[in-house]
């Protein structure tokens, strides 16, 4: 919303500056995005008389001027070099020194030699003022101008909407009030920064009958359009409106038209109260406001062609659709230069039925965005007259008798001020005589305790809004911070939940692995989504802002991928990435679950002299995955199993889980399809934790369990097993630990011997795992002959177990 | 006597290794050494004469023995020395390489976050990211076709043909969690809620997928003037600095009345943000007093319980606070940029040890 000072002061009575205004402005919740005050940029130009002007020695089209000139309030005399032709011996003119940002060309004025003359300054046009596009010559003041005065108090003087400072406020979608100057200007008066002028609407007597008549639709009379008046006015002489509105609508960025439709777009911006005007010679018939059968096809004032979908309000003569109701009239019974006959409209709409309507068809216009707000419904007819007034003034005429169907929807609503509360709310101390004079400044009206809601606010819908308006018009800046004292005393407790605090350690787990944490977008595109077992209609979104960001993502790991590909892209080849956050199961509130997604691509290492460098396995990704689950508290002895969804590689991945159903991560390398398909170059292993899916601990407790010490000496005997290629060390390390669960205190695998060399010895599809055991007795030293039974009976369980004989 | 003794601590003095030590000792105390035949000697001596002797000829053994253990040790140290001065490695080559991993500053910016509100006594609830209208907006009292809908640029899920239910939508702000967090416990109640929100809007400087975080403080008596001091708490232990002033300013939000906007006073220069100095005001954050409408949508009843809520931009936040000058990059997982600005995995924020370091 823009206006000007002078447009203001039409409605408000006061001394105070722009930069007071603005202040009060943005303080009140008005917030002011730009002021555009002309006098800033010109300050620097003052008005000088040229003492004589002849022909520049070197060019023909040059001039020579010596200019009576001030500078910093010093009379001096300086040469300019001037390419005007009016420029002459004892003009009165503009002057910019040098130094000066001239506005129209964007440049600071530098002293110059011209075709071997010096030029010190410049005498302006208008257009280098950014007054006007003129630039036919320079300025030519009247001879007793001030000589050595700021040129903009001259404006400000003379010509004061030259000079005019231009207001832009951001207007929150509940102050549709303020989309008129008039409820700018009640706002300053309630601050107290000047009094609001009286607005008197007399009504302006009928001298005929309109023959055009209304009637809206019983249907719509409950609901779209409860009122609508009109009224003909004859024998209009339209063309263009006077300077001062031209001025006015240039100045907030509308197109002066013709004096008819500058006159709706004023009362637009002035009173909040959009108005139409039709063409009365172009009107067949009486005008029927109804809602459309859909279809019906109109041109409107924006020249564009619409098809009214049904439901929509319009207005309709004889021959069909005329004007998109409370939107955009149509250009067939619009005004022109020529119009003398004129039916003016002032109407009130229902906002959601103008909100339906303006998205259905895709128009932004003033009168939708004013309608769809809340138009004041009290001031339906008033505006009509006001209007009226201001056409038989600016375009002569006659008026016809008002013509109108319904009634003004206006309800008396009522809230109670309770002052105490607004005390409380707020937290500030603002006395009970202050808030009712600040509601009475806002036009409320006060019977006893009780506020009576202003027609023009319609978002008064209960205390609250009493609340606010007290509060915002006492200025929150003097609010003054109260402490809030904690709800417990004493230390603070913890207030993380358990899975809370599982997400922030699993994620510090990760990056203590080595591991840089992305935060990827939630949303992918279908195909990546596809290959990750998502991308349906479920999760898809029906207005996505690219086709990339289509889906919302099944897992994390494509857009982990997507994000080593661009690394790669990049030069960077060997990668640790991961991320914490929601993955989604479907399309419904809570289909979602947190994931944690590891991914490794390339070498586990930079080359260096150790020869740490080797390609990342699916060991790397297996030990971290368990380094986080531990982390996170899984039990210790979870079981490996195969079967990992098929974006991983189907040998080479595995799932840890706890009993056959609870899989808590899985881990391996992705399936090269999927490395093609998202452009990633391998090696790449991966690993995703669910970390919902650990059990959570039953009770809290903070006891250890003891420790147990022995002092007996332990054993560790190694064994060498010859088995099948295809046999899982696991089954052989659970095979041995089976032979004497409370001697053995461990098993580990601490070779593995396969390929060529393997078969070469062992036999064709063999190969050799070797394990270590350690025995640890608890009651007695242990003798050579226990440990060989011990020996045995692991021989025997591993060879039960796996097929496997001892590697002679 | 003197003159042996001189003798043989002079030769083992001199003795270049082990060899001639062995040498020296078998030449003085081997079976026939100098010394050990004195010894024999002393048998034929009278008992008087042995008396002085004896004594003597044990103190030269003793002597000597011990000068031939010393001087052993050294040539064995020297020795030592010489081989470890052979066995010189190039220390100058680099150690072997250890990952080193980063946490995201929208993690790290959260978690400080969340270490301040814990101190106020806030705990995190969370809510779902696809979210029902009915959470997003009505129960926010954002009803339907209200002008105020369309400022959010809402993303909005698939609806199958034939299922008439208004869509689901991507949560434009953290505000639904409220009343989720209110419904579940009631009042009192004290939540931030963090996380992402989703907002069709994608330019230098919005992307469309943000983080906020929401609070909500609802208790019998809380006031706006409790609201403006628990931000500037806030404000002041997040930037970390002594002294902050935060300027109210009013404005409208659907789910509070009133509402504000709140700025920051702050100073811009040279792209440094100084916070608590300068003469320039920046926006932070939006809140207000929660609408008695939100609590009645949320089972909490108006005329008993009062209270606030604000939003907070995390990305913006974070931004603000660690120089970060492009809100996409947060998002494009830039190896480069996730190691200049991400945090080590160990620099958990708490108050007593700091929020950073």
């Amino acid at each position: 919303m823009k206006f000007t000072l002078s447009w203001l002061k039409d409605h408000l009575d006061t001394e105070a500056t722009v930069d007071e205004i603005a202040e009060a402005l943005t303080d009140l919740g008005l917030e002011v995005e730009g002021i555009e005050n002309p006098a800033e940029r010109l300050s620097a130009f003052t008005i000088c008389r040229v003492i004589e002007a002849k022909q520049h020695p070197n060019a023909d089209r040059l001039r020579l001027c010596r200019v009576e000139a001030w500078v910093e309030g010093e009379r001096q005399e300086v040469q300019v070099v001037c390419g005007a032709p009016n420029a002459r011996t004892g003009l009165v003119g503009v002057f910019a020194p040098v130094g000066t940002h001239i506005p129209g060309t964007g440049v600071d004025l530098k002293p110059g030699v011209i075709r071997g003359e010096a030029s010190n300054g410049m005498l302006c046009s208008e257009r280098e003022m950014m007054l006007s596009d003129d630039h036919e010559g320079i300025i030519e003041l009247p001879g007793d101008a001030p000589l050595g005065a700021r040129f903009v108090d001259w404006l400000a003087e003379h010509d004061p909407a030259r000079v005019d400072p231009v207001i832009e406020i951001a207007i929150t979608p509940n102050r549709p009030d303020a989309l008129g100057v008039r409820g700018i200007a009640r706002d300053l008066a309630a601050r107290g920064l000047g009094v609001l002028k009286p607005h008197e609407v007399k009504p302006v007597p009928g001298r005929f009958e309109s023959p055009i008549r209304v009637q809206i639709d019983p249907a719509l009379k409950e609901g779209g359009c409860p009122h609508f008046t009109g009224r003909l006015i004859r024998g209009v002489r339209n063309g263009p409106s006077p300077q001062w509105l031209q001025d006015r609508l240039k100045a907030i960025g509308l197109r002066p038209i013709s004096a008819l439709v500058d006159i709706t777009n004023f009362f637009t911006y002035d009173l909040n109260r959009p108005l139409h005007v039709f063409d009365a010679d172009k009107v067949k018939g009486n005008l029927r406001i109804h809602a459309a059968a859909g279809g019906e096809a109109l041109v409107a004032l924006d020249e564009k062609e619409y098809r009214m979908p049904e439901g929509v309000m319009v207005i309709s003569d004889d021959s069909g659709v005329e004007s998109i109701a409370g939107i955009m009239g149509g250009m067939p019974t619009g005004c022109t230069d020529e119009t003398v006959n004129v039916f003016l409209e002032s109407a009130w709409w229902d906002p959601i039925a103008i909100a339906k309507a303006g998205r259905a068809l895709k128009i932004n216009s003033d009168a939708r965005y004013r309608f769809e707000r809340g138009v004041d419904p009290a001031f339906t007819e008033p505006g009509l007259e006001a209007a009226t007034a201001m056409v038989l003034e600016l375009c002569g005429g006659e008026p016809s008798q008002v013509v109108a169907d319904g009634a003004a929807p206006v309800e008396d609503r009522a809230y109670r001020l309770d002052t105490d509360r607004v005390v409380s709310l707020v937290g500030m101390e603002i006395p009970a005589e202050e808030q009712r004079r600040t509601l009475k400044a806002l036009g409320f009206r006060l019977e006893g305790d009780m506020a009576h809601v202003p027609s023009w606010r319609p978002d008064v819908q209960g205390e609250a809004d009493l609340v606010e308006e007290v509060a915002r018009i006492a200025s929150l800046t003097r609010l003054e911070g109260k402490p809030l004292a904690r709800a417990d005393a004493g230390v603070a407790r913890p207030i993380l939940t358990p899975m809370q605090r599982r997400e922030g350690i699993a994620r510090r787990t990760a990056a203590a692995l080595g591991y840089n944490e992305c935060v990827t977008y939630s949303f992918i595109d279908r195909e990546s989504a596809a290959l990750f077992g998502g991308g349906d209609d479920a999760t898809m979104l029906e207005n996505p802002i690219s086709s990339e960001m289509s889906h919302m993502r099944p897992d994390l790991l494509p857009g982990l991928l997507q994000a080593a590909a661009r690394n790669q892209a990049r030069g960077f080849m060997d990668l640790a990435l991961f991320e914490v956050g929601p993955a989604f199961t479907g399309g419904e509130p809570g289909e979602q679950y947190t994931e944690v997604a590891g991914l490794l691509v390339g070498h586990a290492a930079p080359r260096d002299p150790h020869g740490s460098r080797r390609p990342v396995d699916i060991y790397d990704a297996k030990a971290d995955a368990e380094a986080v689950l531990a982390a996170i508290g899984a039990p210790a002895r979870a079981m490996i199993r195969r079967g990992a969804p098929d974006w991983w590689h189907p040998g080479r991945s595995g799932q840890i889980s706890l009993g056959p159903k609870n899989v808590l991560a899985v881990f391996g390398e992705l399936h090269p399809r999927v490395l093609r398909a998202l452009g990633v170059k391998g090696p790449a292993v991966a690993f995703t934790v669910y970390p919902e899916r650990v059990p959570f601990p039953k009770a809290k407790g903070t006891t250890r369990p003891a420790l147990e010490l022995n002092d007996l000496q332990a054993v560790e005997r190694d064994f060498a097993f010859v088995v099948d290629e295809d046999v899982e060390a696991l089954t052989l390390v659970n095979a041995a630990r089976g032979a004497d669960k409370a001697l053995i205190e461990w098993v580990r695998l601490f070779d593995e011997f396969t390929g060529e060399k393997a078969r070469a010895q062992m036999g064709e599809g063999k190969k050799s795992l070797a394990i270590t055991v350690r025995l640890q007795p608890r009651e007695k030293t242990l003798t050579e002959k226990d440990i060989e039974a011990v020996s045995a009976k692991i021989i025997e369980k591993v060879a039960k177990a796996t097929g496997g004989v001892l590697r002679g | 006597m003197d003159d042996l003794r001189q003798k043989y601590l002079s030769a083992i003095a001199g003795a270049a290794d082990e060899a001639a030590l062995e040498e020296i000792r078998v030449a003085a105390l081997g079976k026939k050494g100098e010394i050990s035949l004195k010894m024999r000697e002393l048998g034929r001596m009278s008992p008087e004469e042995r008396k002085v002797m004896g004594p003597k000829l044990n103190a030269l053994k003793d002597e000597i023995n011990s000068a031939l253990a010393a001087r052993r040790a050294a040539l064995a140290d020297a020795a030592l020395e010489e081989r470890l001065a052979a066995e010189w490695l190039d220390v100058t080559l680099p150690g072997r390489p250890r990952p080193q991993g980063t946490v995201h500053p929208v993690s790290q910016v959260t978690e400080e976050i969340i270490a301040i509100f814990a101190d106020m006594g806030f705990a995190v609830a969370e809510g779902p990211q696809v979210e029902s209208d009915w959470y997003n907006f009505d129960a926010l009292n954002i009803p339907p076709h209200h002008p105020a809908r369309q400022e959010f640029d809402t993303f909005y899920m698939y609806r199958a043909e034939g299922d008439e239910r208004p869509p689901h939508v991507l949560r434009t702000h953290t505000s639904p969690v409220q009343i989720r967090a209110m419904e579940a416990h009631g009042a009192p109640i004290r939540v931030i809620a963090p996380g992402r929100v989703y907002r069709s809007d994608y330019d230098q400087t919005h992307t469309p997928m943000f983080h906020q975080v929401e609070g909500l403080a609802i208790d019998r008596d809380i006031s706006m003037a409790n609201l403006k001091w628990v931000l500037e708490e806030f404000c002041r232990a997040f930037f970390e600095v002594d002294h902050v002033e935060l300027r109210f300013r009013a404005s409208h939000f659907p789910f509070t009345e009133p509402s504000a906007e709140v700025d920051l006073r702050c100073s811009w220069k040279g792209g440094q943000l100084k916070v608590g100095e300068g003469d320039d005001w920046m926006e932070i954050l939006g809140s207000g007093m929660v609408h008695p409408k939100v609590l009645k949508a949320a089972g909490v009843d108006p005329g008993q319980w009062q209270g606030f809520a604000f939003g907070l931009g995390i990305d913006r936040l974070a931004m603000l606070k660690y120089g970060i000058p492009d809100l996409r990059a947060f998002f494009d997982s830039d190896l480069r940029w996730l190691r200049h600005y991400g945090f080590a995995a160990l620099d958990v924020p708490t108050l007593h040890g700091g929020l950073s370091r």
